[in-house]
């Protein structure tokens, strides 16, 4: 899932760095770190924790909900790493910078909050064993990957969510070795798809006991798009039938390039190569001079899938430091079901 | 047919160029001095702003821990428990020509300060470079050069978002740069705390929260000061638009016969009131032009001294650069044009108003436009009473600036009718007819003149008021100096261990040791400098008490009492009988209260033994050594050498009591040159109501050459009046110089330094002052006289023969 790359926002907390390079900032080359391998094997639970040697990387965490009330809500609850050098070490001038991103979305609201926080000092990171994630008061702890507890406080929110796996680690592409363009750029990327969530939401409106599923993705690499790609469009989507889709598609100068995993109800992962899924916007919405596509129509034939995406809340919008759109849509057409769409470079 | 009115209205100004010349430079000169001021004033707030800006220290609130910095554990907690702050370290840097202010934010929880901002806007500085080692120093350019001659330093970047004298970088460069990279000086509350956050002191008991009102005290010290300066702005404009009243009533009185004849001719009178207002507005326009680029270079002049006053009294940080900035032109120029408007509005409207064929009366013009003597009197009453009214009622700088206006305006209000009386006593004086026609005549002229004369009145008043003041505090300060810096030699050691091998050398070489050692806390939400003493006959003998009494010091020595310095003292009103707490938790009585001019915070002394009880490391590396004054050289050279003490940390008293009596003296610089520029000013509108009258004077002169007095006879009287009316002016401008004295030293002082001080006069001053006053007046009669004495006699004779 390559397209949650906006740890390089990291990079841009500086203004003016910002407005120089915008997403295409991720298609800048890996010298000194380390760059994915094909054929390595994933090694748990190692992996769940930070590798410092790559330049980005994310803990990256979206779930649909339904409240006491009956009406849909959906969380996200994002880590990332960005490192200036390919190391770590103690102090302020660690060159590991951390960011994390959470927001609540609603039919009719958006809250959202981002924190930063830089390596060496202990106010943000992550340990494999016993699972623990977090930056100042936001945390993804348990005892392991399969039990979490996923908590964030922003002005105007706080959520607090018992996360339980229901079935097993999904890699992507070739064994986790998921690659981004046609010139082979590439990330590792697994994903646990299929939490069980149950917690309570608390708004300005007051608390929400929720319950509903949650999807968690990790990936890391240092080079992960290719110059001319400015943006992406990524989607995770749960149908009724259990069966599950990842899918993105990456926007270059001249085409598109598109990737996908499907996985059955129990956890087997096909991957679905360049061009076997098609994601075409059918509504554009305007808002805040910004032209986003908050209706999609996604087919992948192999699978007689014909669906229409659309968002629970097309003002979804992240305007923070780094702007994109991130949250929850419902899917219907030849199959139903619930996902959360995550869209960047419309701004 | 516009173009000919034009050219008939402008036709005046050329048959009297020096007319013209005398209004722009009226108009030049009220701009000038108000703009200098106003560009001052911006440039130094603009300063203060930035610094302000730079943790928004104005704005944000502050955690500190009270014992001391605070640590990387403490900082994480309060991140863990969702508390949204930015961390500090403050510290000092040696570098080369001196020691600097290091200012260490962490630029990624506080991403956008100015200084960053600004300079990521143009020169896109990378984080990598900014948060890694070596890192990257931020600072002005003065001070960037400075940097980077001195070796091992990050490189720099020049940046004009930060604060003078200070040297920004993120927390790493400035652990690094400092040593014991883990120590926080104190952390920054952000604004969007998230929600739910718990208390500070359940999650970290002991620090605590500074509101943001902290600073206010440095702000309404400078805002007094900006205050003052203002009030002389507005002075001097004042005095300026007086020269261009008088100006454009001559000028409209000279025109009335062209615009009589331009009605009869034909052009409406709503066409020539349009002309003539444009025409006036153009004049406003160039003579505020010429004001500008004049207050230019007096700011520019003055400015470098502002800076010093401003740093070395409140050390509140001022550059001595100045910027000219689109405000303050349009502001100055709209000075220039309502200034303008309102000193020649009644002429104008007369002038409108006038009925087509009326014959016009020079005498009439200026008697008219002079309310009576006794209604101005009696609002000038009005005005003083109302100033002295707010004063009882309202605390506060604005209340005390209240007085001194009511108090200046209503004392010009009632300068006409003082002179008129004083005139008249004169009048009963006179011995011969010439002399009692003299008095007559100048009671004559005085509504004319009584303008100018106000002026004149104020610009004394003011100089003798701002003079006695400053004079006054040069005195007090010099006698608390000697009072106050009785060692002859003070050395300041690197670290407490050097300090301990200082007062072990010095016990040996010299008469005694006193050591110097304080403590910084807070009281009130203010900081305090605990001062701890020895027990010595220096401190009872020497030290200002303001409220001296018995067995004061026995009781500061026991341990029982404390001594709090004036400021303390005025701000808290605590006196002798009250006590004080101090944190954590110490009440000590206080015994005394002594004057400490120059420093802006709260200080307190104790015995030495009670310091240790407050629970603060306290540093020892300060000592004042007494010795006999020809030892001081020797014992300063072998203390030198004996420790390979760089030069700043040995300072002998008498070089000390020099640099603090030059740095007094720079303070008051600006006050004494705007106070000369506003009596000359003052001068010139003499000069200016002088040569309106000259034209009428003919008539009166006339009669009085034609029964036999010669010309050079009544061009001596000329100047005479001149200089009778400036003497009597003057003499008047004493008592209100004196109350003006009063209301700065013991009313404004206090409001604005905290202080207040004894007021001590002096005569010689005001006599020099009144030389002076009367030396303008003489210079200012000079040309209507000499032009007097050139006068053909056929122009007096036409006198005769003409209507008017």
């Amino acid at each position: 899932m390559n397209v949650r790359m906006i740890l390089l926002v990291l990079l841009m907390v500086l203004p003016g760095v910002t407005n120089a390079q915008g997403f295409a900032g991720l298609g800048t080359d890996a010298e000194g770190f380390a760059v994915p391998k094909q054929g390595a094997q994933l090694q748990f639970p190692q992996d769940h924790g930070p590798h410092p040697a790559f330049r980005v990387e994310w803990w990256y965490v979206t779930a649909n909900l339904t409240g006491a009330d009956g009406r849909d809500y959906g969380i996200q609850w994002t880590l990332f790493r960005s490192a200036l050098r390919p190391f770590d070490s103690k102090g302020w001038q660690s060159p590991q910078l951390w960011m994390g991103h959470a927001a609540v979305t609603t039919p009719k609201a958006h809250f959202f909050d981002e924190r930063f926080a830089r390596g060496g000092i202990g106010q943000a990171g992550v340990t494999a064993q016993p699972f623990e994630a977090w930056i100042d008061d936001w945390q993804m702890v348990g005892p392991d990957f399969d039990t979490l507890n996923l908590r964030a406080s922003g002005a105007e929110f706080t959520y607090d969510l018992d996360l339980m796996a229901t079935g097993p680690l999904v890699a992507h592409g070739d064994r986790g070795y998921s690659v981004k363009s046609a010139a082979g750029q590439a990330s590792y990327y697994y994903s646990q798809p299929a939490y069980q969530v149950r917690g309570t939401l608390d708004l300005p409106e007051g608390p929400m006991p929720v319950t509903g599923w949650a999807w968690l993705d990790r990936e890391w690499s240092s080079q992960p798009l290719s110059e001319d790609q400015s943006g992406w469009d990524w989607f995770s989507l749960t149908f009724d039938s259990g069966d599950r889709l990842m899918a993105f598609r990456l926007r270059g100068e001249s085409d598109l390039f598109t990737s996908g995993t499907w996985i059955t109800p129990d956890g087997q992962a096909t991957p679905l190569g360049n061009g076997r899924v098609t994601a075409t916007p059918t509504e554009w919405n305007e808002a805040h001079g910004r032209r986003v596509p908050i209706s999609w129509q996604l087919q992948l034939p192999d699978k007689d899938l014909d669906v229409q995406i659309s968002a629970l809340n097309p003002a979804a919008w992240m305007g923070r430091t780094f702007a994109y759109w991130e949250g929850p849509v419902r899917v219907t057409g030849s199959h139903q079901g619930k996902g959360y769409l995550e869209m960047t470079g419309y701004d | 047919m516009t173009r000919a009115i034009v050219q008939a209205i402008w036709s005046h100004w050329r048959c009297h160029p020096l007319q013209l010349a005398t209004l722009l430079s009226g108009i030049a000169l009220a701009t000038a001095l108000w703009s200098a001021v106003q560009a001052i004033n911006t440039e130094a707030r603009a300063n203060y702003a930035n610094a302000a800006q730079q943790l928004a220290a104005g704005s944000l609130d502050r955690i500190v821990d009270p014992l001391g910095p605070m640590s990387l554990a403490q900082y994480r907690t309060l991140r863990r428990a969702g508390w949204q702050v930015a961390a500090v370290r403050e510290g000092r840097l040696t570098v080369a020509g001196g020691r600097v202010d290091l200012l260490g934010v962490d630029l990624l929880s506080y991403p956008s300060l100015p200084a960053i901002t600004e300079v990521s806007d143009v020169q896109g500085i990378a984080p990598i470079d900014a948060l890694t080692a070596p890192g990257r120093l931020f600072a002005r350019e003065v001070l960037a050069k400075r940097l980077r001659a001195t070796p091992d330093l990050p490189p720099v970047i020049e940046s004009t978002q930060v604060p003078v004298g200070t040297v920004l970088t993120d927390i790493g460069t400035a652990g690094a740069l400092l040593g014991e990279p883990e120590q926080i000086s104190h952390v920054v509350v952000l604004p969007n705390q998230p929600k739910g956050a718990p208390a500070l002191d359940q999650v970290t008991p002991g620090l605590r929260r500074i509101s943001a009102q902290g600073d206010g005290a440095i702000a309404s010290l400078t805002d007094s000061f900006h205050l003052n300066l203002t009030a002389f702005g507005l002075l001097s404009f004042a005095v300026g638009l007086f020269i261009v009243h008088g100006t454009v009533g001559l000028a409209f009185e000279q025109r009335r016969p062209m615009i009589r004849t331009l009605r009869a001719l034909g052009v409406p009178i709503r066409q020539l009131r349009r002309l003539l207002l444009v025409e006036l507005m153009v004049l406003a326009l160039i003579g505020g032009t010429l004001g500008l680029i004049l207050g230019l270079y007096v700011a520019g002049a003055l400015l470098p001294d502002v800076a010093a006053t401003l740093r070395g009294l409140y050390g509140a940080p001022v550059d001595g650069v100045l910027t000219i900035r689109p405000v303050w032109v349009a502001s100055g120029l709209g000075m220039a044009l309502i200034g303008t408007a309102a000193a020649s509005g009644q002429a104008f409207w007369k002038l409108s108003r006038m009925p087509l064929l009326s014959t016009p009366g020079a005498r009439a013009w200026f008697e008219q436009t002079q309310g009576s003597v006794s209604q101005m009197a009696m609002s000038g009453l009005g005005l003083i009473a109302l100033g002295m009214v707010t004063v009882l009622l309202a605390d506060g700088l604005i209340a005390g600036f209240a007085l001194l206006a009511g108090l200046l305006m209503g004392a010009a209000l009632c300068l006409p009718l003082l002179l008129s009386r004083l005139l008249n006593i004169g009048g009963r004086t006179a011995g011969s007819a010439l002399s009692e026609w003299v008095w007559a005549d100048m009671k004559a002229q005085l509504p004319g003149l009584s303008l100018a004369l106000m002026a004149l009145l104020l610009a004394m008043a003011a100089n003798i008021g701002v003079g006695t003041m400053v004079s006054s505090f040069r005195l007090t300060f010099t006698g608390w100096l000697d009072q106050r810096l009785t060692s002859e030699l003070y050395v300041t050691a690197r670290d407490d261990t050097q300090g301990g091998e200082i007062e072990l050398w010095l016990s040996q070489h010299s008469d005694r040791v006193l050591p110097i050692r304080a403590l910084e806390m807070e009281h009130n939400g203010a900081p305090i400098f605990v001062y701890g003493v020895v027990d010595d006959r220096t401190y009872r003998t020497h030290w200002p008490l303001l409220t001296p009494a018995q067995g004061v010091w026995g009781r500061v020595m026991r341990g029982e009492a404390i001594l709090i310095n004036e400021q303390m003292a005025r701000r808290n009103n605590l006196w002798p009988g009250d006590s004080v707490t101090l944190p954590p938790d110490l009440t000590y009585p206080i015994a005394g209260v002594y004057s400490d001019y120059g420093n802006p915070t709260a200080q307190a002394i104790l015995a030495m033994d009670e310091l240790p009880r407050f629970g603060l490391p306290v540093p020892n590396t300060r000592f004042g050594i007494r010795l006999p004054p020809d030892r001081v050289g020797p014992v300063a050279q072998e203390l030198r050498g004996a420790f390979d003490l760089p030069p700043g940390a040995l300072i002998d008293q008498a070089n000390l009591k020099a640099r603090s009596i030059e740095i007094f003296d720079k303070t008051f610089v600006v006050t004494g040159a705007l106070n000369i520029l506003t009596l000359g000013v003052a001068g010139f509108a003499i000069f200016t109501s002088l040569l309106t009258l000259w034209t009428q004077r003919l008539p009166q002169l006339a009669p009085v050459w034609a029964m036999g007095v010669t010309r050079r006879q009544l061009a001596g009287l000329e100047l005479l009046r001149s200089v009778i009316l400036a003497a009597l002016t003057t003499l008047l401008a004493l008592p209100l110089g004196l109350a003006l004295a009063w209301v700065l030293l013991a009313v404004i002082n206090v409001e604005a330094f905290g202080w207040r001080l004894p007021m001590f006069v002096f005569p010689l001053e005001w006599a020099k002052l009144g030389a002076l006053a009367l030396l303008t007046a003489l210079v200012a009669g000079l040309l209507p006289a000499r032009r007097l004495l050139q006068l053909p006699p056929s122009d007096l004779l036409k006198v005769f023969a003409h209507e008017r």
